[in-house]
This record gives structure tokens, C-alpha cells and sequence, in this order.
């Protein structure tokens, strides 16, 4: 009975990730086709749907735990799966800030041709998709190979943002459409860092240790020096 | 109307002077499993042993209010025909020590004096030991005594003697209270497919046990029904103080 | 000082677990002498000619308890068949009503009952019987000795059906089974070996009495069947040949004494036999 609902609660798990990467798929295609209709979905349509799935998994997992008690292994999991949907849910609203951007900009002249966001936009969604899939096989491997590549994001991200800068130095006619360009590559950035939040509660789930907060780099330094 | 198995008006039980169920209302629809949960003595054995009369048995006792199974007055009925429609597990399993397994499943027939065919028999036993989970452990043994069973087992076979009589629900009272933990989820997961086909009202003061197996709970404390309603509901956000006390462990 | 007293409660113990087991084999040594005595005594005296021969009157030679024999097994068979319906009865009464003025007095009657001195019961049994037939005969010896067995078998099958539990019975009638029915195929049934074993303990008893055939069955020096006559019995022709002047018929006393025995141990062994093996587990 328990491992049945543990079995729902994954499935709705990926059904809700599955919405949020198809929520960035048409953000990336309204912006990068300068196509109102995508972005317009994602605002009106997907991301309300995100939010009622948000309540029916916490109702899920709230009932699960009051009514079978899960322990060790299977308390882990659904205590996972409550965090991951609040951090999908924030990975939704991030989304909606992208298509809201999205649809400034393409009303406007674009400013560059885009191939750092897009390039952005592909390594957020390989860390979501790859976060997921490492939480429904327990692939910590997988899950910790994310969290190093976050970097690449992080770097991407910089990248994106100095070369604007210098756009909007040089020339300030392109101001606001830069400064929104900054937002979405800012909160594609935010995405995959919440995937990386996913991946640490995966090895959390699987091996019982905690990578949080860069907790093992801390404690790594601290040996050095005591050494 | 024909969706609720059992309705249960204002109804109370007294033994002597002593009242010990008062006024409960409960309605049980079809295919569910509802249980009745709450401390020592608040009167859940005694309102389960009212649907099926037992609780006649002990000189002294008295009744008021109505039950009604399906669309029959319960207190209307005579006991014997009232019985065979009610099938009841017990606390101790009790599998009868003279007859065999195969015996003790047709028991509720050959003691009542109905006779069957012998084909109609063996179909009627195998369907009432595949339902309790129990076939293929005895299929082979069904002239053995029904005594050399285990616990769990002779618990199952105390099932599939209840349900061989095509009962409209079952009563079960506390029937895991004297078993281990393995049989004891052995039946749990036996509930969950038996509600498909039959009705079942289990008492149980093992708390866990209402909340993971049962659809409806009730709570009753000192012989009053306090709340009735959805599991999940009832063990998130009960309604009464008392209830919330009950589940956090406050008393019981 | 402490070891002295130990070894003086040690010295103690050891006497009075002495005592216990001498007293113990002393109360075995009745038994013992009486079994080696009549089989000393009785055993050459059995062949086929004594077993299935009647009597023959004194001068002639040879003879047998035949008639003996089976006015025994007769009025075993007629007291059972009185008194087991009875007795079973009363007990199923008393194990479903333990308390109530008729049970009450059911049980004062059954220890009344078995105190009561079996030359009276034969007395009362003359009364009924004897008097208004205006004959001895099998019955009367046959309803003297149902009275006799009468208390055991009520008291035990009263409480062989005490011990099975009561959850059994609940059993049953959450089935929808009626309360009657249910006694009758359910908890009888548990109780049989129990109540068999009664049943066999009260015949041993009474295999062996005397006293009350004295003036109801009588006796009967030929073959008789009817039980409507005068029956012999092993007990009665053990006393009539025990009373005579002749050696010849004292060692057939012995002989009878010695399959009266015998039958007596037979009973007793089956019961046992019965409750150990046949017994039911809840």
C-alpha cells in the first residue's frame, strides 16, 4: 500500500518536472522565433497548471506520511519529493519570468542574435531532465556529476552578462532590452541551480550523506588546515 | 440508498443500568473499509457486536435506536437469518477443532443444515480460500485439521469461513490483535482486495492500523461517536479536539 | 554459625523427600498385591471351556461364568443407555448455566448422589422395579446401576465442556448457527473424547458393584436374556462361589475375580487411551 502511493507520488513527480522543462522548451521557441503565442501559454496556461499540481502532490505526501508512516528509505523519498516540488514550483515562476521577458523582446529589435542564452537554455534543461532522472533510478553518480557541472551554467551565465554590459556601455538606446536579456539568462541560471538543490537531496535520499552547502568542501578545507 | 450498506439512528446500548453506547450515527456505504478506532472500553466492540446481535449473548443487555442493514431493520430481523448475512472475525481465531479446513469454510453451510452439491461446495471453497489469500498454502491439505495452521493462517481461514457465506459486510474485531507483524500485514493487504467485493467494519485500537487500511474512520470515546470521516482527512486535520488529543497521543 | 545450619536444613530435605517416596510406593503396594494375588490365583483356572460354559451344579466337573459374562455386558449396556442421555444432559445444562436455582440443585443432587451408599441405591432400585414387575431382573439391576454412574458422568461432562472456550461457541453463532444445533455439532463434538472418557470411568465403576445387584438382578445360575428376568453377573457369581464350602468353586471365584479385573483394567487403560490420543486442541 505504501510502496503504491510512493509509486503515484513519483509519477506525479515526473509528470510536474516533464511540465516545467516543456514550459522552457516554448519560452526558448516564442523568444528565439519572436512567436507570442508559446509565451503566452506558458503564462496563462502552464504555469497555473504547475501550481495546482504543487498542491495535489504536498496533499499527497502530507496524507502518505500521516497515514503509513513511512520510515527510513521511504521517509527519505517522500520528504525528497515534498522539497523537489517546491522547487519546481519556483523553477515555474522563474520560467513565467522568462516568457514575460520574452514577450518584451520581441516586441522590440532585437539587440544581438542570440547564442549564449539559447546554449544556456540547453545546459538548464539537460541538468533539470538529468536531475529527475537521477532521483527515479537513485543514480547518485548521476546526481553528482550535475552538481559539478554546474559551474559551465554559472559560467555561461557570466559570460552572458559582461557581454551586455559592454552593449549597453557603448550603446544606451539598448538599455532595457539588455537588462531583460539579463533577466532571462539570470533565471535560467536559477534553474539549474535548483536542479543542483534536487541532485544533493538525491544523494541524500540514496547514500544518507549530506553535500549541502558545499558541506564537504568546508570540511575538506578544514582538514588542510588542520594538516 | 442502495449505495449504503449499514445505517446506524441514535442508536445505544445499555448492559443493566450502564449505558454504554450513546446515541451514534453512522452511515457505512458499499466497498469500503471503515474503522472504528479509540481507547479501551469506549464502546467500539460493543456497537460492532450490535450489528450482528451478539452482543445479546450477555443477559442484561439492551438496546435502542435503529440499525439497518441495506433495507432491513436489524432489530426486526431473527438473529439466525440476521447472522448469516453478517459475517463476523473475531479477536482469537477460532477455526473449529473438530473439522477440516475444508470443513471449517463450508461450516456456516452444513451446521446451518443447507445442502449443496458436492461440485457447488469445492467451487464455493476454493473461491472463499482464494479471497482470504489462504489457497495455495492449503489446497493440498484441505482434509487436514484445521488447527495445524498457524496463527495467520487459521486467521485467514477464519475469513474465508465468513466470507463462504456471501455476507452484505463484514465485522471484524481487532483480528490482528493476536498475530504477529508479518501476518498482520498479510491480512492488511488482503483488505485492501477484499473491499472490492464485500463491506468491512474493523475495530482496531491500533491507530496505524485504522489509518493505513481503512477508507472511513470513526472515533468513538466513552460510547459516543466524536468524528466520522475520510481517513486521510481524519488523520490530517481532524475536526474535534479530541480527536486531535486521541491521534497525538494524549490519552488511550 | 551458617554452614551448620544449612547442612542441618539439607539433612532435612533429604528425610522428608525420603518420607514422600516411601509413602508413595507403600500406597502402590495394595494395588501390586491384590493384581498379583488374583492372577496368581485366578489365572489357571481360565480356559475355553470356563470362559464360554454355564455353570454346572456341584459334583460335576468342569463348568463355566459364560452366563456371568454376559449378564455383565448386559446390564452394562442397559445402565449406559439410561443413564448416558441423562447424565450428558445435566452436564450441558450445568456447563451453560453456572448458576440458577435448578443448577444449583442439580449439583448438590450429584454429590448427594455419589455419596450415597450402593446397597441403598439397590434398595430404591427394588422399590421401583422389583416390586411392581414382581420379579428380579436385568432391569432393575440395569436402572441400580445407572443411577450409580449417573454423578460422573455428569460431572464430567460438565466440565470437559467448561474448558472449551467460549469463543468456539461465538464461532458458531456468528455463523447464524442456532444456540441448540450449536451445543450439539459444535461443542459437543470438542468435547467427545472428554466425555467418553467420563462415560468409560463411570462403567469401570460400576462393572465391579455388588451390593445393588444383590436384590435387582439376583443372579441366575443359566443363560438368560431376557431383561425381563433374573440376569447373572461376574460380581454376584464371585460372591456365590467365594460363600460356598466347595475349594472347587472357590478357585472359580478366583478365576472370575481375575476377568473381572482384567475387564476393569481394560476400561480404565482405553480411557486414558481415549483422552490422551483422541483429544481435541484448540
Amino acid at each position: 500500500m505504501l510502496q503504491d502511493r510512493i509509486r503515484e507520488l513519483k509519477k506525479e513527480l515526473v509528470e510536474y518536472a516533464t511540465l516545467v522543462e516543456k514550459m522552457i522548451a516554448q519560452s526558448m521557441a516564442g523568444l528565439l522565433n519572436r512567436q507570442e503565442t508559446p509565451l503566452l501559454k506558458v503564462i496563462n496556461e502552464l504555469e497555473p497548471a504547475t501550481n495546482d499540481l504543487e498542491i495535489k502532490i504536498d496533499d499527497l505526501c502530507t496524507t502518505t506520511i500521516a497515514q503509513y508512516q513511512p520510515r527510513a528509505r521511504d521517509l527519505r523519498i517522500i520528504l525528497m519529493i515534498f522539497k523537489m516540488t517546491s522547487d519546481l514550483e519556483r523553477m515555474g515562476d522563474h520560467v513565467a519570468n522568462i516568457a514575460d521577458s520574452g514577450l518584451f523582446l520581441i516586441s522590440r529589435a532585437p539587440v544581438k542574435p542570440l547564442v549564449d542564452i539559447p546554449r544556456l537554455a540547453g545546459e538548464t534543461t539537460r541538468s533539470l531532465s538529468d536531475s529527475i532522472a537521477a532521483f527515479l533510478n537513485e543514480d547518485a553518480p548521476l546526481a553528482q556529476q550535475v552538481c559539478e557541472r554546474d559551474h559551465i551554467v554559472d559560467a555561461l551565465q557570466v559570460q552572458i552578462f559582461r557581454e551586455l554590459v559592454t552593449f549597453m556601455s557603448s550603446d544606451p538606446t539598448t538599455i532595457e532590452r539588455s537588462l531583460h536579456l539579463i533577466r532571462v539568462a539570470n533565471n535560467l541560471e536559477r534553474i539549474a541551480d535548483l536542479s543542483t538543490n534536487i541532485c544533493e537531496d538525491v544523494i541524500f535520499m540514496v547514500e544518507g550523506r549530506v553535500i549541502k552547502h558545499h558541506r564537504e568542501e568546508r570540511n575538506g578545507k578544514e582538514k588542510r588546515e588542520k594538516a | 440508498m442502495e449505495n449504503t450498506v449499514l445505517k446506524i439512528d441514535s442508536f445505544s446500548a445499555y448492559f443493566g443500568d450502564n449505558k454504554i453506547l450513546k446515541e451514534v450515527d453512522l452511515t457505512v456505504p458499499r466497498n469500503v473499509v471503515a474503522a472504528l478506532m479509540g481507547p479501551s472500553g469506549c464502546g467500539k466492540t460493543t456497537l460492532i457486536r450490535c450489528v450482528n446481535r451478539m452482543h445479546e449473548l450477555i443477559p442484561g443487555a439492551t438496546v435502542s435506536g435503529k440499525m439497518t442493514l441495506i433495507d432491513e431493520d436489524i432489530y426486526a430481523m431473527q438473529p439466525i437469518v440476521l447472522r448469516r448475512k453478517v459475517g463476523m472475525v473475531f479477536q482469537k481465531p477460532n477455526p473449529f477443532p473438530t473439522m477440516s479446513i475444508y470443513e471449517n469454510v463450508i461450516a456456516g453451510y452444513k451446521l446451518n443444515g443447507i445442502r449443496m452439491a458436492k461440485p457447488e461446495l469445492d467451487s464455493i471453497v476454493e473461491r472463499s480460500l482464494r479471497r482470504s489469500a489462504l489457497w495455495d498454502e492449503v489446497k493440498d491439505a484441505l482434509h487436514r485439521k484445521g488447527t495445524f495452521l498457524s496463527g495467520g493462517q487459521q486467521q485467514r481461514l477464519c475469513i474465508a469461513r465468513a466470507l463462504a457465506m456471501n455476507p452484505e459486510i463484514l465485522l471484524l474485531d481487532e483480528p490482528t490483535s493476536a498475530l504477529d507483524p508479518k501476518s498482520t500485514s498479510q491480512i492488511e493487504e488482503l483488505f485492501v482486495e477484499l473491499k472490492r467485493n464485500v463491506t468491512m467494519l474493523l475495530v482496531t485500537h491500533n491507530i496505524a492500523q485504522a489509518a493505513r487500511v481503512s477508507d472511513l474512520t470513526a472515533f468513538i470515546y466513552l460510547g459516543e461517536l466524536v468524528e466520522f470521516g475520510p481517513t486521510e482527512k481524519m488523520f490530517t486535520v481532524p475536526k474535534d479536539k479530541r480527536t486531535e488529543e486521541y491521534l497525538t497521543g494524549k490519552f488511550g | 554459625m551458617i554452614g551448620g545450619d544449612v547442612r542441618g536444613r539439607l539433612i532435612k530435605d533429604i528425610f522428608f523427600k525420603g518420607i514422600v517416596c516411601l509413602f508413595a510406593f507403600l500406597s502402590l503396594l495394595p494395588l501390586f498385591l491384590i493384581l498379583y494375588y488374583i492372577t496368581k490365583n485366578g489365572i489357571m483356572v481360565i480356559d475355553w471351556d470356563f470362559l464360554f460354559n454355564l455353570p454346572r451344579p456341584i459334583g460335576e466337573a468342569g463348568g463355566g461364568v459364560w452366563n456371568a459374562i454376559v449378564g455383565t455386558l448386559m446390564l452394562i449396556v442397559l445402565s449406559s443407555v439410561i443413564s448416558i442421555p441423562f447424565g450428558i444432559t445435566a452436564g450441558i445444562y450445568l456447563s451453560e448455566n453456572k448458576a440458577g436455582k435448578l443448577s444449583n440443585t442439580i449439583r448438590l443432587s450429584v454429590i448427594v448422589l455419589q455419596g450415597t451408599p450402593s446397597i441403598v441405591i439397590g434398595i430404591i432400585a427394588y422399590l421401583w422395579i422389583v416390586a411392581p414387575l414382581q420379579t428380579f431382573s436385568a432391569l432393575a439391576g440395569g436402572v441400580a446401576l445407572s443411577i450409580m454412574m449417573l454423578p460422573v458422568i455428569v460431572k464430567t461432562t460438565e466440565e470437559t465442556l467448561k474448558l472449551i472456550p467460549y469463543h468456539l461457541k461465538e464461532a458458531s453463532l456468528a455463523l447464524g448457527v442456532p444456540y441448540y444445533k450449536t451445543i450439539l455439532k459444535v461443542i459437543l463434538p470438542s468435547g467427545l473424547s472428554g466425555i467418553l472418557t467420563g462415560i468409560l470411568l463411570s462403567v469401570a465403576r460400576i462393572t465391579g458393584e455388588t451390593a445393588p445387584l444383590l436384590f435387582t438382578a439376583f443372579g441366575n445360575q443359566f443363560m438368560n436374556i431376557n431383561i425381563f428376568k433374573p440376569i447373572d453377573s461376574l460380581p454376584y457369581r464371585i460372591f456365590y462361589y467365594a460363600m460356598s464350602p466347595y475349594p472347587e468353586w472357590h478357585s472359580f471365584a478366583w478365576g472370575a475375580s481375575f476377568i473381572l479385573v482384567v475387564l476393569t483394567l481394560a476400561l480404565n487403560l482405553i480411557a486414558r487411551g481415549i483422552s490422551a490420543k483422541w483429544k481435541t486442541r484448540f
